[in-house]
């Protein structure tokens, strides 16, 4: 039977959530083509989360364990997924800064074009066919992947995790002889551990209209309230040194597709769009009627972000305590 | 030091995209065209490092078509030795461009050879990592921070939630983040001697690849929005919208 093959990711030997994203696209496309998944696990160590791989999709689990594998390891992973993808049909990556780095890599030692940051993917005739955003999501290209394996990577948060249990019977799988040319030699965590936008499934972005950093304040709060939040910002607040700009949303920052994105004091200007058009639900919130971000909207409120936010955050509060 | 430099011509990032007759491609008339973005932190990068060691040569490649000498002349503007067009429309496949590139540079003796994160046009971000496959390189991806010692090299990338640090040594492939340096523009002399600078035309052949374009389509509009109100009073009606019509808190 052919095989779809997963490519999780870890960090300090726990799966990483985006793990069942790609589990999930690859389990979908199995079912179209008739085959099974294997997820593929990279550490150091026994990797806590993969006991659940099963319950996500994953027929077998395979492990590779190396000792140099306690960070991401360019090289050694490369040789590990290249040699267990040669008998796949396709092989899915999570198009992360690790799923970047990576899927190249294997897609040119297995000889193979790759599609990377995919939001639609299926079987047609047997034959691998995918949409990815281009030109800053202003277009869609549809693809079909001809090589043997399709290789291609899923842009974070574009598929729901589903259950579909499965065995996911574990195995060893051997680390092949790699050449180590490059070494992750560390990793600088920031002050406060936060979701990084990139994969946070709710979105709130402050833009020039919050007038000064101390302000974000008002949108961490909002964040705090809506649970499972990260802040984001607009280039000129990045640029102003409000925020850092590992949380710049757009054409030189990230590109995000949470469930719902929140755009606070941002006028919504095109390389801003880039970032997050794909967002499920866009949420304004700009003092100026006309401001281009209302277009992009699926719900806007016009008015005075300082009066707006707080109130949000409070009835956001009210509703989760009434549910709790 | 030998640098050389992977250069790719894009549209502008304001530009209307507009779908070509042939329905997979872009309608190109109109659209302006310019340097990718990511490639000028590259670009900065290869000059500097050259300044930084005092001596060597600076190479500006690019893959396209006969319009792309204006790319490579706002390279050599910039301050490159020279430049290198590789004939030939670049594809979807990005494997296909990547091989055209690693044929050329593979006996250009270079210490380094940098790239952008990615094309701002086909979002591919793979065209750097595939060449240093292809050479069998070492490659750091999406580097905003570099030391160069010796023949060390020390990058920052990031990654969610952190920065991770990366070492390998020349020669070495690496592609180029934001953050990296501020890119210089080209001095009225930088233009003029750009003129009298060698640019090297050579035609090459792509591969048909594995990935073929089956269409590009603009996206689905959105369907249009509402504005719930003004100010916070309309709070209320939008988180009902939120949790009743959208299902997201
Ligand atoms: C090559 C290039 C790349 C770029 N990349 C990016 C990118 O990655 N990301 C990005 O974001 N930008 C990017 N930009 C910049 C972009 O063009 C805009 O300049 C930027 O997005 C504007 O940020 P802003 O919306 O925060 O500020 P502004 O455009 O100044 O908008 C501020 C908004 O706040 C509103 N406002 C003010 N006060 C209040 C209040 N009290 N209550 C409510 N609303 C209020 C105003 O009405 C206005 O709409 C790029 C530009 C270029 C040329
Ligand atoms: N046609 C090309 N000519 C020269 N360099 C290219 C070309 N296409 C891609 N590159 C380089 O590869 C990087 C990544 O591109 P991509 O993989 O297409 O996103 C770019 O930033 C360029 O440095």
């Amino acid at each position: 039977m052919p095989v779809v093959l997963a490519v999780t990711e870890q960090r300090d030997g726990v799966l990483r959530k985006v793990s069942l994203e790609v589990l999930t696209a690859a389990r979908r496309l199995a079912d179209q083509l008739g085959a099974t998944v294997d997820a593929a696990v990279c550490g150091s160590a026994a990797v806590s989360g993969a006991e659940t791989l099963g319950r996500f999709g994953a027929d077998r689990v395979l492990s590779a364990m190396h000792p140099d594998f306690v960070r991401y390891h360019p090289d050694g992973e490369a040789a590990t997924i290249a040699a267990a993808a040669r008998s796949a049909v396709a092989v899915v990556f999570a198009a992360t800064a690790t799923g970047r780095d990576l899927a190249p890599r294997v897609a040119a030692r297995l000889g193979v074009g790759l599609a990377t940051d995919v939001t639609e993917f299926g079987a047609e005739a047997g034959k691998v066919v995918v949409t990815r955003p281009v030109y800053a999501g202003k277009a869609l290209l549809r693809l079909r992947l001809d090589g043997s394996p399709a290789v291609l990577s899923i842009r974070p948060n574009t598929v729901q995790p589903a259950e579909a249990v499965r065995p996911g019977a574990a195995v060893t799988t051997p680390v092949p002889e790699f050449t180590a040319r490059v070494t992750v030699t560390g990793i600088k965590a920031p002050a406060v551990a936060a979701l990084d936008v990139a994969e946070a499934p709710i979105v709130v972005s402050g833009g020039r209209g919050l007038k000064g950093p101390e302000n974000f304040k008002l949108l961490e709060d909002l964040a705090a309230a809506l649970g499972s939040a990260a802040v984001g910002a607009s280039r000129a607040v990045v640029d102003a040194g409000w925020r850092d700009h590992g949380a710049q949303v757009g054409q030189t920052g990230k590109t995000v597709s949470p469930s719902l994105y929140i755009a606070v004091g941002i006028s919504g200007a095109i390389q801003h769009l880039a970032g997050m058009r794909t967002a499920r639900t866009i949420v304004a919130i700009n003092r100026d009627k006309d401001a281009p971000i209302f277009k992009v909207a699926d719900y806007g409120i016009v008015g005075d972000l300082f009066e707006v936010v707080p109130r949000l955050a409070a009835e956001i509060r009210r509703l989760r305590g009434e549910m709790l | 030091m030998r640098i050389a430099v992977c250069l790719k011509r894009v549209p502008d990032t304001t530009t209307k995209i507009l779908i070509g007759a042939d329905g997979k491609s872009i309608d190109e008339s109109g659209v302006k065209f310019v340097p990718n973005p990511y490639d000028e932190y590259a670009l900065e990068e290869a000059l500097k490092l050259k300044e930084a060691a005092g001596s060597g040569e600076t190479v500006v490649y690019c893959l396209g078509g006969d319009a792309a000498q204006e790319t490579i002349r706002t390279a050599l503007a910039m301050g490159f030795d020279r430049g290198v067009l590789l004939q030939a429309a670049p594809t979807a496949d990005g494997f296909e461009v990547a091989k055209a590139l690693a044929a050329d540079l593979k006996d250009g003796g270079f210490d380094l050879i940098l790239f952008g994160k990615l094309a701002v046009d086909d979002y591919n971000h793979q065209v750097g990592v595939m060449v240093a496959e292809l050479l069998e390189r070492p490659c750091i991806t999406a580097v905003s921070h570099l030391v160069v010692a010796g023949t060390a090299v020390t990058a920052e990338r990031e990654i969610e939630g952190g920065i991770e640090t990366v070492t390998a040594s020349l020669p070495a492939v690496l592609s180029c983040e934001k953050g990296l340096n501020t890119p210089r523009l080209p001095s009225l002399k930088g233009i003029m001697a750009a003129k009298k600078k060698p640019l090297e035309l050579k035609p090459v052949s792509l591969g048909a690849g594995s990935v073929t374009v089956l269409g590009l389509a603009l996206p689905p509009e959105r369907k249009p929005g509402q504005i719930v109100g003004e100010g916070p009073d309309a709070v209320p009606a939008l988180v009902r919208l939120l949790r009743e019509d959208a299902g997201v808190i």
